[in-house]
């Protein structure tokens, strides 16, 4: 059985979506799997949605931009509102419930993950790990990555100016992948 | 050597360092900007030289200029940018001299857009210049092939003492992949040896030019560049992806060319026999591959990023011997696998 998966990253700008497309990818990378990441540009940069779509297979990937993702991690409403109703049929949706409403979920269509994102980064001290929070409730669920390869990459996409935070990273894809656990513990 | 995550873009300026470029000149324009950004750092602390020029005609002419030294040196730019530099690769093939100019283009006419667009092609492969010129055109369809067709470039430009093209997009610019690098011997001077300027103490003066007034002269300057660029067809590159059983052939180059091997793997599963040619030299063109699957018996269908340009090329090459359908995708459209499955199936049911 082959290896594919693919997934649009979604949120704001400054939500540190394309970082999570990076070290997504890189973390594929590291696993020795084949993988391509496009971040998308043009008005949607200037203070709209910002995304990014990563594909990952154990054979040569042909398309690096998908219309139709399997998976996708929303991480505020106008990315929910655009790419939910694109998510293939029984396909993975994580939502930041910190930010979106849970009536908003296309439930009997796709599988829907809420984990409130933002509060659990304020919980460990800064809003900002929101994204490896999500990344980390991503990895669990997906199964695609081992948790300890993204780990393993963070010092590979984050600046080594900024090493100094890799700890604080690593717990906060640990926070991720534990609240899937606990909430999703059938694996949802 | 382990692997590198990086932008099309940066492949391309890796590419170009590790093979012995040690001169970059260029003019910022999107979404080119991470070679001139990646050359800025890389060149100064290998002992190039990196010019931010006052615009793209200075930088053209300043590749001209390394050229004419037997300087291993780059120029990058996007569509509207290419057009300026337009009378400098038209000068520099017209005076036998090396250089390449990466086109990371984008939709046009005009400013256009900032997305990838494919509308370049005749401009690349036809000669964007005046007078009757070729330059060799490279389209990376990956990260990796970015690097790779870069180093090539700077063989070619040398080998054939004319201006190289890559010819990327957007698309191609700004994905990120894996790549590997391969570590070259410093590039040694010898490849220039016979012709470049350097100051003429202790032998004849060397005089390199574009102007041939004498009587006879252009002609016979006319008829070797022919005779280079025919030479130049042992060059061509392409790669075939399930033709062999294939009744319909895509032909597509760059992004593109990878786009559309996802719509036929995906029609493949449904039982079509479809195969893909992706031209990776432009200029010179595929064509004897094109004219051996015709004659196998297979039909054709091109899809550009552009309302129509290559599929000229491939309907030059099949001569009659096959159709050739075609399915533009509008710039300023990002395209998908999804929006190649309807003229792929449509040409299909046009079975004669």
């Amino acid at each position: 059985m082959s290896i594919y998966q693919d997934a649009i990253i979604a949120g704001f700008g400054g939500q540190g979506v394309m970082l999570m497309g990076t070290l997504l990818a890189v973390s594929a990378m590291e696993s020795d799997l084949e993988v391509t990441y496009i971040p998308v540009y043009g008005p949607e940069m200037r203070g709209g949605t910002a995304n990014c779509t990563v594909v990952i297979s154990d054979e040569e990937i042909g398309s690096p931009i998908i219309r139709r993702p399997l998976t996708l991690i929303a991480m505020n409403r106008p990315s929910l509102e655009k790419f939910q109703p694109l998510v293939r049929d029984n396909g993975v949706v994580l939502i930041n419930s910190s930010l979106v409403e849970p009536d908003l979920t296309d439930n009997g269509r796709i599988r829907a993950y809420h984990v409130p994102v933002n509060d659990i980064a304020v919980e460990l001290g800064n809003l900002r790990l929101a994204n490896m929070v999500a990344l980390g409730a991503y990895v669990r669920i997906t199964g695609i990555i081992a948790l300890e390869v993204v780990i393993k990459s963070l010092s590979e996409v984050i600046p080594e100016r900024y090493h100094h935070l890799l700890a604080h990273n690593t717990r906060a894809l640990e926070a991720g992948a534990a609240e899937i656990e606990h909430k999703y513990p059938s694996g949802g | 050597m382990s692997k590198l995550f990086v932008k099309g873009n940066e492949a391309i300026a890796r590419g170009a360092l590790d093979a012995g470029c040690s001169c970059y000149f260029g003019y910022p324009i999107t979404p080119q900007n991470e070679i001139p950004e990646f050359m800025s750092k890389a060149l100064p602390e290998t002992g190039g030289q990196f010019v931010q020029a006052e615009s793209e005609i200075a930088a053209a002419n300043m590749l001209l200029g390394a050229g004419a030294c037997g300087i291993r040196a780059m120029t990058s730019s996007s569509s509207p940018g290419i057009s300026l530099k337009q009378e400098a690769i038209s000068y520099m093939a017209g005076s036998d001299l090396p250089g390449v100019i990466v086109n990371i283009s984008r939709g046009g006419p005009g400013l256009g857009d900032i997305g990838p667009s494919q509308g370049d092609y005749f401009q690349a492969v036809k000669g964007g210049g005046h007078g009757d010129y070729r330059q060799l055109v490279l389209a990376p369809g990956t990260v990796q092939e970015a690097y790779d067709l870069t180093m090539l470039a700077f063989d070619l430009a040398f080998a054939y003492r004319n201006p190289v093209m890559i010819l990327g997009d957007a698309i191609i610019g700004q994905m990120m992949e894996p790549i590997r690098l391969i570590r070259r011997e410093a590039q040694d001077r010898e490849e220039s040896e016979s012709w470049r300027l350097e100051g003429y103490a202790g032998r004849k003066p060397r005089v390199i030019k574009s102007l041939r007034l004498a009587e006879g002269t252009l002609g016979k300057h006319n008829e070797h560049l022919q005779q280079k660029y025919l030479t130049a067809r042992r060059e061509c590159r392409h790669e075939e992806f399930m033709t062999d059983d294939a009744e319909l052939i895509v032909v597509a180059f760059g992004s593109i060319g990878r786009i559309a091997k996802s719509t036929i793997r995906r029609l493949r599963q449904k039982g079509y026999r479809v195969g893909l040619l992706r031209p990776i030299t432009l200029f010179p063109f595929p064509s004897q591959a094109l004219q051996d699957l015709a004659e196998k018996g297979k039909r054709f269908l091109t899809i550009e990023h552009n309302m129509g340009q290559m599929v000229e090329d491939v309907r030059l090459a099949l001569c009659g011997l096959a159709p050739c359908g075609f399915y533009g995708h509008l710039p300023g459209n990002l395209p998908t696998p999804d929006d190649f499955e309807g003229s792929i199936l449509k040409e299909f049911a046009s079975e004669a």
